[in-house]
């Protein structure tokens, strides 16, 4: 058993105790009641209160104990008031009930011979109110105190000489009421501080938790106050709010300032914080370093903030009485003032401020420039920014902007913003540039001017470039997260004007190509097709004239496209890199620029021989530089029979014979463009088909060799349906006869002994006979050219 | 009752009628026997006007009625001193035959009687009137009737409050103020405590009202001290600079005048005692003497 259990147990058994004294001397009241006589009632009223004397119970179980006591207090009040009725002076009683000889019997009973002396109005409320407040001193235990207090402040609740009450009072009746409540407060709020220094220290903590039950005896008051009619904004301005503060201040209690400020901001009107923020901004410095300024600040604007939104109305006022320059201020004081405030409560109270400007005045962007501004004054001299509480503040500071208006252009705008920035580490940096992107996806924002490009990448320079000097370990995914987003970024920058784009481009570039190794893979593709768009959108510029500014600006782009593939190419990616060059090349015979579009082809080949060697890679690739070449027209003959010449050697140079087989059946199309006025090679396409045929033949040969049975026939069949092909289109190279010798040596290769069977390859056989089988009845042309065709 | 009571004791029952009884105020005293009876009350310089009233019929010698003022010591039981002369004795009747509504009435006009009567510890103060039938023979029958005595006395002129610092050196300083120095029976004692300077836990504090009697003079003083009331003034410990109200009334205890060596005999004297009592049980007190006298009932 803990010796807080056993605590725990012996409350419980003194709370019982207390609870049935407590019952005892209620029914010998009662009885007293019963028979209207006044002196028993009075004796055992003050027995039964003085169960309430106990310093054994923790404020919970007090608590119980006063509610019971309370209960039956109600039923004395009655009693008195009858009594009154019945002839008794209330005058005489209120003096009776000061004979108990006990303190805090006699002031429970005063209290309530007090509230039936208000009702019965033969003295002013005030006075009464007055002498109650000022009696009440006479208990200087905290706990014991304070619930007497709150009886007090419980029964005068609806007695107060307030304006409009039936207990209104001379002129000044305001000020009476004021008085009496702000008295009490004071007086409640100095026993609640005092507590946690009674005791021993040890038990500092659980001390601390009590007093925080306790807390809102003393904040009733301060709702009391606010609930008073006759309390306008100058008696708030002239009196309780400096009074209330005063005794805030002066308290020098971490916890009661804390909850006392919060208190005074919830509880009284917007309204009045708005006239009054001098002064209670004036307070926030002169509280205890420990307290926490910043939630209490920040539920002020919060507050305010709602206050703005609640009616335009309002925002004048805000206007007039420069809230934005005081709350800044008085940040700045509160910040000076505790010198061992966290960085992350620093940043956190000018993220509220932030917070506080966009919603107030939403079109000032120079006020949360500003704000940003005296962060990071406030953050110079301490370099970067490590905890981990500080940079999440950081991050929700920098983020308020982009939040409240979608869009990165106005972030954009504030000058302060990357110096704030510049605060974070690595890691956050990174954070921060992400959720930029995000807001910039998010929200499809277009950023299309070149500062804007420049500054943006100056924030994202965490994502675009590795930090100095460490290498963490990053995750694979994360990285390729963040890159990704970073390409997806590159893709919202645009401009419609030609000139401006190219600019934005280079600026990519030049902020892209410093990424190192692992980025550029990520972040050239984006640039490449990006600029691509635009080469595109010159192009359908040159109809409409203008053709030689188009032309240079068209070349300036290649010539940029050249050099960031250039250095993707070092990395070495080759594959990305010849993919690139392609493209490039295709873009550039889009525009007739047959130099470029060589120059692309030629760094595509380069790197083909250079740098790649998989022999998968090598396949793909070679596809790759066929279909694209097929497709270029630009070229003149002699470049293109250099290239065709290539292509043609490099696929014969495959490794494992099917590769080799249909990348040389490919390249047959190199000599046969769809184009009628392109090139069209007959001769050379049969070659290329009757070296495929080999190839395909040698094999077959290999395969039986090496395993004891034939390989597929499906190399052959490809080959017959390139033939049909080359048929159709008008090969002359291409005759009946040669098809049909094809299909018999097929079939041929399939009956032979040797041969596995293979359904794959009879059902290809099988459809391409249908091929044929429906092209001869379909009629026209076509069906012309087929029917010599006997399968 | 009274007249079966009569009935049964010995022949020569006799009391006392004031012709003013019905109208008269009575207050309570206490017999010797613990038994609380109700007396007809006088003040100094009144006539004391009635007669004997007797039961049965009997010789005598001479009836005589004495207004006697008495102080009796309880250590000294024996020794009653009477200070009030006999010469108020009044002869009634000459001797003869005493018969029911026979007797005749008898009156001590504007009788001094300086002194009020006072039931303390040590000493009491007594006003009786003795009434002497002298018989021959069978020894002279008397008998006693109490009757209080209360004076008043008009406001003092001059009335300062009492107000004082005092305190234990680094530990305590306090100042307290008492609204007067001489309270009437049914006053209140208004004041506050103001704590200067506090480094001790205290639990509470009081405010005792206490009694002073000293008896006999000389070498055989006896001083006798009782508390009457113990009026808690505050709950829990202050802090420098707090002040705690004073508010007693008086009227819920029974305090008489402050009297001064009465007939050389005794003294009753009134203090306010404060008494700060700390966590340990310890116990600090400043003890500050007040006159207390009777104001005339009306204006109390």
């Amino acid at each position: 058993m803990t010796a807080d259990g056993g605590v725990a147990e012996d409350e419980e058994k003194w709370l019982a105790a207390g609870i049935t004294g407590l019952q005892q001397n209620a029914f010998y009241m009662h009885r007293a009641l019963d028979s209207n006589n006044l002196k028993d009632a009075l004796k055992y009223s003050a027995q039964m209160l003085s169960e309430l004397r106990t310093s054994r119970l923790s404020p919970t179980k007090y608590y119980e104990l006063y509610m019971r006591a309370f209960d039956e207090l109600r039923r004395l009040e009655i009693f008195f008031l009858e009594e009154t009725r019945r002839g008794c002076s209330i005058i005489d009683l209120y003096e009776l009930v000061q004979h108990a000889g006990n303190i805090l019997p006699r002031l429970y009973l005063l209290c309530t011979a007090g509230s039936v002396y208000i009702k019965s109005k033969e003295a002013p409320a005030k006075d009464i109110l007055k002498d109650l407040v000022e009696m009440c001193r006479g208990v200087q235990h905290p706990l014991r105190g304070l619930f007497l207090r709150s009886y007090l402040s419980q029964l005068s609740r609806d007695k107060l000489p307030d304006i409009g009450s039936e207990y209104e009072g001379d002129a000044d009746t305001v000020m009476d009421a004021v008085e009496f409540v702000l008295q009490n407060f004071t007086e409640m709020n100095k026993l609640w501080v005092r507590m946690q220094y009674q005791g021993p220290a040890g038990k500092k903590e659980r001390r601390e938790k009590e007093r925080s039950e306790l807390r809102d005896l003393v904040g009733k008051n301060l709702h009391v106050l606010s609930q008073i009619e006759g309390v306008d904004l100058d008696i708030y301005r002239e009196t309780v709010l400096p009074r209330v503060l005063e005794q805030v201040v002066n308290c020098k209690d971490e916890l009661a300032q804390y909850y006392l400020m919060d208190c005074i901001i919830q509880v009284f009107p917007d309204e009045y914080h708005l006239q009054t923020l001098e002064v209670l901004l004036g307070a926030c410095p002169q509280l205890q370093p420990s307290v926490d300024i910043k939630t209490v600040l920040s539920r002020l604007m919060e507050r305010l903030s709602n206050y703005a939104a609640s009616s335009a109305g309002v925002l004048p006022e805000f206007l007039q009485v420069d809230a934005f320059t005081k709350l800044n201020g008085a940040i700045g004081k509160v910040i000076g003032a505790q010198a061992d405030l966290p960085v992350a409560g620093v940043v956190a109270l000018y993220s509220s401020l932030l917070t506080f400007t966009l919603h107030v005045h939403p079109d000032r962007m120079d006020y949360a420039d500003q704000v940003l501004g005296s962060c990071v004054d406030k953050l110079s001299g301490i370099g970067k920014v490590e905890d981990s509480q500080a940079t999440k503040q950081i991050v929700a500071l920098l983020s308020a902007p982009l939040d409240k208006y979608n869009d990165v252009n106005t972030a954009l705008k504030l000058t302060n913003y990357p110096r704030v920035m510049d605060y974070l580490d690595h890691e956050t940096n990174k954070v921060m540039a992400s959720i930029i992107i995000r807001s910039i996806l998010k929200n499809n924002t277009v950023i299309s001017s070149r500062d804007k490009v420049e500054a943006l990448f100056q924030l994202l320079k965490g994502l675009l470039q590795d930090a100095d000097g460490d290498y963490d370990e990053v995750d694979e995914e994360d990285f390729k997260e963040e890159q990704n987003s970073v390409a997806r970024l590159i893709q919202m920058l645009h401009n419609d004007d030609p000139v401006q784009m190219f600019k934005i481009l280079t600026i990519v570039k030049n902020n892209i190509l410093t990424g190192g190794v692992k980025r550029l893979p990520h972040t050239v593709p984006p640039l490449v097709f990006s600029s691509l768009k635009l080469v595109r959108r010159l192009q359908s510029r040159m109809e409409s004239g203008a053709e030689e500014e188009v032309v240079s600006e068209t070349q300036k782009i290649f010539q940029l496209l050249n050099q960031v593939i250039e250095a993707l190419s070092h990395i070495p990616v080759p594959e990305l890199s010849l993919r690139l060059y392609l493209q490039c090349a295709e873009a550039a015979n889009d525009c007739d620029l047959e130099p470029v579009a060589y120059e692309f082809f030629t760094q595509a080949y380069i790197l083909y021989e250079e740098e790649i060697s998989d022999s998968r890679a090598q396949v793909t690739a070679i596809h790759l530089i066929i279909g694209t070449l097929q497709r270029i027209h630009v070229f003149g003959v002699e470049n293109r029979d250099t290239l065709t010449h290539k292509a043609t050697g490099y696929s014969a140079k495959l490794l494992k014979k099917p590769d080799k087989c249909r990348a040389v059946y490919v390249c047959s199309h190199l000599f046969w463009t769809s184009d009628p006025d392109g090139v069209r090679d007959g001769e050379r396409v049969l070659l290329c088909l009757k070296r495929a045929l080999k190839i395909a033949d040698a094999a077959q040969h290999m395969a039986n060799v090496t395993r004891g049975s034939s390989g597929s026939v499906t190399l052959f069949i490809e080959i017959l349906n390139k033939y049909l092909y080359f048929f159709e289109k008008g090969n002359p190279q291409i005759t009946v006869t040669t098809i049909q010798d094809l299909i018999a040596l097929i079939t041929t290769e399939m009956q032979s002994d040797s041969a596995i069977p293979d359904p794959a390859a009879n059902s290809f056989l099988a459809r391409t006979k249908q091929y044929i089988q429906f092209q001869k009845h379909k009629g026209g042309s076509i069906s012309e050219k087929y029917e010599p065709l006997q399968i | 009752m009274n007249y079966l009571l009569g009935a049964f004791k010995p022949a020569s029952h006799i009391s006392i009628v004031f012709t003013d009884e019905k109208n008269r105020k009575k207050v309570p005293i206490k017999k010797e026997n613990g038994q609380t009876v109700m007396v007809p009350l006088f003040q100094s310089l009144e006539n004391i006007v009635g007669k004997p009233v007797q039961g049965k019929k009997i010789e005598h010698n001479g009836i005589k009625v004495e207004l006697l003022g008495q102080i009796e010591m309880y250590f000294d039981r024996e020794n009653f001193y009477d200070f009030t002369s006999t010469s108020l004795d009044e002869e009634l009747d000459v001797p003869g035959e005493l018969y029911e509504k026979k007797l005749n009435p008898f009156e001590f006009s504007t009788v001094e009687m300086p002194y009020e009567t006072y039931n303390g510890v040590n000493v009491r103060l007594r006003y009786v009137l003795k009434v002497t039938i002298s018989r021959g023979y069978a020894g002279s029958i008397i008998e006693y009737q109490d009757f209080v005595v209360r004076n008043y006395s008009p406001p003092p002129s001059i009335n300062n409050s009492i107000k004082m610092e005092v305190g234990i050196e680094d530990c305590m300083h306090i100042e307290f103020e008492y609204n007067k120095s001489k309270y009437h029976l049914k006053d209140v004692i208004i004041g506050k405590i103001y704590f200067l300077l506090v480094r001790i836990k205290i639990k509470n504090m009081d405010l005792e009202i206490r009694r002073r009697e000293s008896t006999g003079s000389g070498a055989n003083t006896h001083v006798e001290t009782e508390t009457l009331a113990k009026f808690e003034l505050m709950d829990g410990a202050p802090v420098r600079g707090e002040s705690i109200p004073i508010r007693l009334f008086l009227s819920p205890y029974e305090l008489t005048p402050t009297h001064r060596n009465i007939n050389n005999k005794f003294s009753v004297k009134y203090y306010l005692n404060l008494v700060l009592v700390d966590e340990e049980d310890r116990r600090y007190f400043k003890q500050q003497e007040i006159i207390m006298y009777r104001l005339a009932e009306d204006s109390s």
